[in-house]
């Protein structure tokens, strides 16, 4: 029952191969260890519950077809996964030259594919398309924790924006009251939306909506945080992620032997230990060669007179150049007693072992989550990918740990965030805050101690 | 529990209860006596629950009285209709005297019971997602669930104690450490338990697995959250916890009683029980009772003052100027109530607003718990309290009650907490602190709270 292709097309040789299961050889379709899921093997419910999948649609354009046709099937998956990973690595290029404000709203477009993706999937699951109530519900819950979370953004960033405009300011104000109201309403539809024969299926979707959204929002909105921060933060961890996918199908390609978990059976630790190094090694050197411009460094900031965002500043600490001492071992072999190193590389030494070494675990959660609803892929979008998900599952739990690094070891809290709410205090206890913070800084030296000041 | 196991087993054949003569204080007698008086909308009957094939579901069998001998035997003389009442009564009154004997022991008993509280009800929603799922043989799953509750509630407590304890956490060196990487330390507490439940996949149970999965995390969603919005009420002063509770409290009461002796037009189909007039009877009844209680708590600063933690005495304290908000002030009536002046609180028009979401909104939570009995065709959450269900059955409306009004105190009463923002403001560079020592210096000067003879700076 779970289809994700559309039924009546025709297959290619290529796609029936794919679903037979070629488990022994490394399939070019299968970098990865995600699909190869013969019959016996995902299994959630009894085998008379689940009707086969039938054999899915070729959807690859024409003109990749009609260009590759010489090919034998098994170097024609190759050439289409190998274009098209090709086609989004430029892709991912040409959006960050294009700037923040893409950016995040190729974030948020990225967000909303996932999602519908995810809970097309949870459709197809319970028979729920009859239920009209539902599509509008789960669009309407995106939409309210969207403009929940954009609304505690904004009102960080966009401080000066806010505190001019009147409309806005009283939005921000009572956001979250506004949101809760929202979110409400919603909540209220669903309950009243309660069809007699249909309780449970419309309370199983009601979670999958949660759980999704908690999934694929929360996580888009720490990505946006983080690219707040400066864009680096953003573009360093998501190419770890690609290179360390790649590195590891590479060595897992080449060297293969020993399988690392029976979830994902093409996955070996050759492919793991090998995508650890390189992608270690990969990080050091792009954080080298991003750290040195400020366009990548600087955090993000929206100037109130240009209205547009902008990336100039003094570069912070972690992107000075610092020299560090080698341990003498390996001041012998390379014979330099000192090495020129941003800090920022060692942040992403941190970041990169992140992703070599738990990034894989979101791979293996989505590889289960497909075989315990016996799809394939997530949707169709990419030729030779699959959906949108398939290609950011591992990303996900990646822009989570930056988030949290960032928060616990780069910087402490928003200065203009704090500004804006001492602002908001009472008049008491702004002075009292104000006469803390004077002695505070005096004890430190900043101010000259108050000898002659007139109170 | 037992007979939730006996009851509800699998997708497919969910327990359907028929006329449980032993559930006291609801079921027996049929429809017409209990119309319009049913507060919780258990009565499902034998249509109205009903998500598959009626032949997947087998017969319950009749559950066991669990009621205490003590009261079986002070009530034997009675008839049964008599006895549920009185049953159920009787456990009503011994509730309501618990609730103001904790609130006379002070803030951290109440801490407590809230902790307590949201373990049970978690531990109920849980058992039901395993008897639905049948998956007690798979023995990763309490150890996981737990686990996620363990993580998520020393995330939320953290981040509480880092606020409301803060001198306490800058003088222990071990605390400042454990609230500095507080975020990083909970991340990596809730990876190492994701990577425990993908590495416990069992080829032949994943979807239950991940079933079990999402059911754990929609139940710590809605209970840990609002528990924790519960603490943070009560912390803003005890009025802010008590009031709320009181008020769902007085509504399911309210409505009931009405519904009783008034109730005829059916609410919503959902809960067949419910009526039209017990609702609006206890709209105002709530209202009315919001206003009587607020008006006789905010004259103690033991309810009104927010609960700081006293350093020296390492202990909760509840002592303070009360706010504006405490102190009797003058209102002027519309003319149309003789244009005379009274003194209320401005509390007292807070808890109006209360109130009015108490009776209108709260009734839906308590729809959605009835939705999710009817779906997953079990009677009751538990059995803890006997007349009454378990305790998630008496809390479904209080979740959405604490989660509105700590929306309510952020965004109509207070303003940030000033000393999260003076611990925000040492954490910073500074530079940082400089500049904004500056720029509030500024402000306060234009504001005129300070002289304008500028020191060199």
């Amino acid at each position: 029952m779970i289809e994700t292709r559309p039924k009546g097309f025709v297959t290619s040789p290529a796609q029936d191969e794919r679903r037979r299961g070629g488990e022994k050889k490394p399939d070019g379709d299968d970098r990865l260890g995600l699909v190869g899921d013969a019959e016996g093997e995902c299994e959630g419910d009894t085998k008379a519950n689940t009707p086969d999948v039938p054999p899915s649609a070729d959807n690859t354009p024409e003109y990749l077809n009609k260009a590759l046709e010489g090919l034998s099937s098994r170097w024609r998956n190759w050439w289409i996964r190998g274009i098209l990973s090709l086609t989004m690595i430029s892709g991912f290029f040409l959006i960050i030259y294009l700037g923040p404000v893409m950016l995040i709203i190729v974030v948020m477009s990225v967000q909303i594919k996932c999602f519908q993706e995810i809970i097309t999937i949870g459709y197809r699951v319970y028979h729920s398309y009859e239920l009209p109530w539902f599509r509008t519900l789960s669009w309407y819950f995106l939409i309210c924790v969207n403009y929940f979370f954009y609304g505690e953004t904004v009102a960080d960033y966009f401080g000066a924006l806010v505190q001019r405009e009147e409309p806005l300011q009283f939005l921000v104000r009572y956001h979250r009251f506004i949101s809760f109201a929202l979110y409400l309403a919603g909540f209220c539809m669903f309950v009243l939306s309660l069809v007699k024969k249909h309780y449970r299926l419309q309370f199983y979707m009601f979670a999958w909506t949660h759980v999704t959204l908690l999934i694929v929002v929360t996580q888009s909105h720490l990505v946006i945080q983080n690219l707040f921060e400066g864009m680096i933060w953003f573009i360093v961890p998501i190419s770890i992620v690609i290179c360390n996918d790649i590195m590891a199908y590479l060595f897992g390609f080449f060297f293969g032997r020993t399988p690392l978990i029976k979830l994902s059976p093409k996955k070996t630790w050759e492919g793991f230990i090998g995508g650890f190094f390189s992608t270690v090694v990969f990080s050091f050197i792009f954080a080298y060669l991003l750290s040195q411009y400020q366009y990548f460094v600087c955090p993000v900031e929206y100037n109130s007179e240009t209205n547009r965002f902008a990336v100039e500043c003094q570069p912070p600490d972690l992107f000075i150049q610092q020299e560090y001492t080698l341990p003498a071992v390996v001041e012998n072999t390379i014979g330099q007693k000192t090495v020129h190193l941003y800090p920022f590389q060692i942040h992403s030494v941190a970041l990169s072992s992140f992703a070599s070494l738990i990034g894989p675990f979101g791979g293996f959660f989505a590889s289960g989550f497909k075989r315990a609803f016996k799809i394939k892929d997530f949707a169709d979008t990419i030729p030779g990918h699959g959906g949108i998900m398939d290609r950011f599952d591992c990303q996900y739990l990646m822009a989570t740990f930056t988030h949290v690094y960032i928060a616990s070891f780069i910087r402490g809290p928003n200065p203009s965030k704090v500004l804006q709410q001492l602002l908001v205090l009472q008049p008491e206890q702004q002075l009292s805050i104000f006469n803390t913070l004077r002695s505070h800084l005096r004890e430190r030296g900043i101010l000259p101690p108050a000898v002659l000041e007139a109170q | 529990m037992a007979h939730l196991m006996g009851c509800c087993h699998g997708e497919e054949s969910g327990g359907h209860l028929m006329l449980p003569r032993f559930r006291p204080g609801l079921r027996c007698g049929g429809l017409f006596l209990f119309k319009g008086s049913e507060t919780e909308g258990r009565a499902d009957r034998d249509g109205a629950s009903d998500t598959e094939g009626k032949q997947d579901v087998p017969e319950v069998p009749v559950p066991a009285d669990d009621t205490p001998e003590v009261l079986n035997k002070a009530l034997s003389g009675l008839s049964s209709r008599w006895k549920n009442w009185w049953v159920r009564g009787i456990l009503t009154l011994a509730m309501i005297s618990f609730f103001f004997f904790i609130i006379y022991l002070g803030p951290m008993v109440l801490m407590m019971i809230v902790l307590c509280v949201q373990i049970k009800c978690f531990h109920e929603i849980i058992t039901i997602g395993y008897s639905v799922y049948h998956s007690y043989h798979l023995p990763w799953f309490r150890t996981l669930s737990w686990y996620f509750l363990l993580c998520v509630n020393y995330f939320f407590y953290g981040e509480t104690v880092t606020d409301y304890f803060f001198t306490l956490v800058q003088r222990e060196e071990p605390l400042r450490i454990l609230s500095k990487y507080h975020r990083f330390i909970s991340f990596a507490l809730y990876l190492t338990g994701f990577c425990m439940f993908v590495l416990s996949l069992v080829k032949k149970h994943y979807r239950l697995q991940f079933y079990m999965f999402g059911w754990t995390h929609v139940t710590l969603l809605i209970i840990v959250t609002q528990s924790h919005l519960i603490i943070h009420n009560l912390f803003e002063g005890m009025i802010w916890f008590i009031v709320p509770i009181s008020c769902v409290i007085c509504n399911d009461i309210m409505a009931y009683m009405f519904g009783f002796f008034f109730g005829r037009t059916p609410l919503i189909k959902l809960s067949p029980k419910k009526t039209w007039e017990g609702f609006i009877g206890g709209f105002f009844a709530t209202i009315l009772f919001g206003i009587l209680l607020s008006y006789v708590m905010a004259g103690y600063r033991y309810f009104v003052c927010p609960v700081e933690f006293n350093n020296d005495s390492n202990s909760f304290t509840v002592y303070c100027e009360p706010s504006e908000l405490f102190q009797l002030q003058y209102y002027v009536l519309p003319s149309v109530l003789q244009s005379t002046t009274v003194r209320l609180y401005p509390f007292q028009i807070h808890s109006i607003a209360l109130s009015s979401f108490a009776s209108i909104m709260g009734p839906f939570g308590g729809f959605f718990a009835s939705g999710f009995k009817r779906a997953f065709k079990i009677k009751d959450f538990a059995n803890t309290i006997p007349g009454h269900g378990g305790i998630m059955d008496r809390f479904d409306c209080q979740y959405l009650m604490a989660t509105f009004v700590n929306v309510y105190i952020a965004s109509f009463i207070r303003g940030p907490n000033p000393s999260k923002v003076i611990q925000q403001l040492l954490a910073l560079r500074l530079d940082q602190q400089l500049h904004i020592f500056n720029s509030l210096k500024a402000h306060l000067i234009e504001k005129g709270l300070l002289p304008a003879v500028e020191e060199a700076a």
